[in-house]
């Protein structure tokens, strides 16, 4: 075990696991209660446009995504207030459009394409000192966010109706979500990939809700769930020379499948 | 006489449709009032026009003589209870705590707030399920926790949504002789899809399928029917017995 940890890949790798798990355990609690796993799958797969044109423009990739993912979440918040009744079929269009554009505009990028697959499935392996750094930031504004805020994020879920009347801007509040959740999906991204990200976003939170009996109860234990989950599928991948990214979402829907059974309490 | 909801001449159009149309309506909150008529007439409508979750095509409705979002904190809603995100974990006491919620609060509640809602819980007698689990209550004591957070607002007007829809008939009298109990202190609002339940406990009933005619409804003494609960009127019946003063609907009050 301890031998894993000399290398420096391995630390960064179990740092970004360590991060990507509080990331997800919280904001994948709110994008549950809120069912808006749609909209964060939409936001995933669309931020790939923002990977192609920062490859195209020769920016980083990660920023290209980052502000891509707050220009997709813009738009769904905007079009979530309008009470659009298609709104899902408008999430797929901006999903695809996303994907598309950003293998267009590899395409075009000149050169050596970089692997497509890293930004797919993940590449925890080679995450970098800088996107820890980037990942940790983010971390710490959504646990800001979630401390101010955690009163008006229960009642908004909950029932954004009566939080209206008791004078939160349920409106602002839940693009400020939206946009939080796109920050959070890119930071994710450099870890398990975006397609993946969806699964590490809503099986610990999904399986957390059976087992408390309160939100925040809900973010630790999804927390906890998601480091268990990065920590035993990364040292599968280690063991056996698979995909770590994979192996992470495999062992989370292990566990999910095994705790069907349970009744929740 | 003050009225302290004032509803003048106010249509409501969605998508082209006229859902409601010539609105006048006035309402003290010593009255019990009772919204009924058919389903698609634009009862829930009109109760969120009332409290300011939807905006008029024309008219104005005046809460305590204001645009009703101006003074959401003096009111309080019970919305309908759908059960649609019925896995929420969330404790009694935590449900309740959202009526403490004020524009300007973040962070915690404090001790004064979680003393409110207790009391509230005790006032609706539900103190002993405060750690329980929302979703494990039955409706009847569900709808009575959402009412003691309606209370945690300390509202002078609280509105309810079919409070007694997804109840049992035991139950649903159990929640309007609360209700019918509050009224002595603070407005009652409803709308109800049971037209019997609701006369025997409204002071004024209110008639809504796209347009609005006021009932008052008579005491014991008029109408004996209304005496026993089980007893049964259809709407048409309703509307003929009443005193009722049907204006048209253009009319001006």
């Amino acid at each position: 075990m301890s031998d894993i940890l000399h290398f420096e890949f391995m630390q960064y790798a179990l740092y970004a696991a360590l991060i990507v798990s509080f990331i997800c355990g919280i904001i994948g609690t709110l994008i549950v209660i809120n069912r808006m796993v749609f909209i964060a799958g939409g936001i995933a797969h669309g931020s790939y446009g923002g990977i192609g044109l920062a490859l195209f423009l020769g920016i980083s990739p990660l920023l290209g995504a980052s502000l891509f993912a707050l220009v997709l979440g813009g738009i769904m918040a905007y079009l979530t207030h309008r009470n659009n009744t298609r709104l899902d079929s408008l999430i797929g269009v901006l999903w695809a459009f996303g994907m598309a554009f950003g293998i267009i505009m590899t395409d075009l990028t000149p050169g050596y394409n970089v692997d497509l697959m890293s930004y797919l499935f993940g590449a925890i392996l080679s995450v970098s000192l800088e996107d820890l750094y980037g990942m940790g930031s983010i971390l710490a504004l959504i646990l800001v966010f979630v401390l101010v805020f955690y009163r008006q994020l229960i009642a908004m879920s909950f029932d954004a109706k009566f939080a209206k009347l008791r004078g939160v801007n349920t409106e602002l509040l839940y693009t400020l979500l939206i946009l939080i959740v796109a920050l959070s999906v890119v930071m994710s991204i450099r870890a398990v990939g975006l397609i993946l990200v969806i699964a590490l976003l809503t099986i610990p939170p999904y399986i957390a809700e059976k087992f408390t009996a309160s939100i925040a109860g809900m973010m630790t234990l999804s927390s906890f769930l998601a480091l268990v989950f990065c920590g035993i599928g990364l040292l599968l991948s280690y063991h056996f020379n698979l995909s770590a990214g994979a192996s992470i979402i495999l062992v989370a829907t292990s566990v999910f499948l095994l705790q069907l059974p349970f009744k929740k309490r | 006489m003050h009225y302290d909801i004032e509803i003048n001449n106010l249509s409501f159009n969605y998508e082209g449709t006229d859902v409601l149309e010539g609105i006048n309506l006035r309402y003290a909150k010593e009255e019990f009032l009772a919204i009924i008529g058919p389903n698609g007439g634009g009862k829930s409508t009109l109760l969120k026009l009332m409290i300011g979750l939807l905006e008029p095509s024309c008219g104005e409705v005046l809460l305590f003589g204001q645009k009703p979002l101006h003074v959401s904190s003096q009111i309080a809603y019970v919305p309908q209870d759908t059960m649609a995100n019925k896995d929420f974990p969330i404790s009694v006491l935590d449900v309740v705590l959202m009526g403490r919620l004020s524009p300007k609060s973040t962070g915690r509640y404090s001790k004064e707030d979680k003393q409110i809602a207790r009391s509230m819980l005790a006032h609706v007698g539900m103190s002993d399920f405060e750690t329980h689990k929302i979703h494990a209550l039955s409706g009847g004591q569900r709808q009575r926790v959402f009412i003691a957070r309606a209370l945690a607002c300390e509202a002078k007007i609280i509105f309810l949504d079919e409070p007694t829809a997804s109840i049992d008939t035991a139950g649903q009298i159990a929640v309007f002789e609360l209700l019918k109990e509050l009224n002595r202190h603070i407005g009652i609002v409803l709308i109800s899809h049971d037209v019997n339940v609701a006369l025997n406990y409204a002071t004024k009933v209110a008639h809504v399928n796209k347009t609005l005619y006021m009932h008052d409804v008579p005491s014991a003494h008029d109408f004996k029917l209304f005496q026993n609960p089980k007893a049964h009127v259809c709407d048409i019946e309703l509307i003929s017995a009443t005193r009722c003063n049907h204006l048209h609907p253009k009319q001006n009050l």
